[in-house]
């Protein structure tokens, strides 16, 4: 495996982990209650939090690769991830102006790559 | 795995709802934009040694920001839809390049100014999404 192919997976990896981070947030979120910080600590949160920070890790190994152009794109695959497990698990629609807007925000990611 | 249940926001509330979590997810991405630049910051002038760690305060701030964060996106997701907040985040992209522009000076592109116009576009359409 090239150094850019490991890279690859691994910024793959941090967004699928980071997708999942997402929605266990979600899910915890429906736990806190007014402006009570106890409340912020459920388990749910805390995995959200957890892979979240997971998710980091990966990303940081995987952008020391380099190529950038590449690289930045596909931490924001984790957008497309996030919208099917929206629809799944909290039966969210998939509007219109939720895929047009994605796919502006992907293509707009992939110039910042290109510049950087 | 099972569905989620999550209190949905119901009644005339709910666009307002809706356009204070976006509001806080942008507020998100500003503060993860600083951190990113602290914690690089912060990184450039390590040490690996306990006290010199805990005297980081660019890397310490960091972090901070990035836990403040955290607890501004679990409120907004609270009441908004994680499908419409998510993508939102990428608006940090546009940050991080406007700030390394005038902080870091690093020399403007065309490349890079197409695509932050072009995210704030996205970010634009998907926000409009939160009228109905």
């Amino acid at each position: 495996m090239t150094t850019l192919q490991k890279s690859m997976l691994l910024v793959l990896m941090a967004s699928v982990v980071g997708s999942f981070g997402a929605v266990f947030l979600k899910k915890g979120s429906a736990n806190v209650a007014g402006h009570s910080l106890v409340s912020f600590i459920n388990p749910s949160l805390a995995l959200g939090v957890a892979l979240y920070l997971a998710s980091s890790v990966f990303y940081g190994f995987g952008i020391k690769g380099g190529q950038l152009s590449v690289l930045y794109p596909m931490i924001s695959l984790g957008s497309i991830w996030t919208l099917i497990w929206s629809r799944m698990f909290f039966q969210e629609a998939i509007t219109r102006e939720k895929l047009f807007g994605l796919a502006l925000i992907l293509i707009g990611v992939t110039f910042v790559g290109i510049g950087s | 795995m099972s569905t989620f249940s999550t209190t949905p926001v119901r009644g005339p509330s709910r666009t307002a709802s809706r356009k204070k979590s976006i509001f806080l997810v942008f507020t998100c991405t500003i503060l993860g934009a600083a951190a990113q630049l602290l914690i690089k910051n912060g990184m450039d002038h390590l040490v690996l040694q306990p006290l010199a760690v805990l005297s980081n305060l660019p890397l310490i701030g960091g972090y901070v920001l990035y836990g403040l964060n955290t607890v501004l996106l679990v409120l907004a997701l609270r009441d908004g839809e994680l499908s419409q907040l998510y993508p939102i985040i990428a608006m940090t992209y546009v940050w991080v390049t406007l700030l390394s522009y005038t902080l870091l000076k690093e020399p403007p592109n065309w490349f890079k100014n197409i695509g932050i116009a072009t995210i704030v576009i996205g970010v634009g359409v998907i926000g409009r999404g939160s009228r109905k």
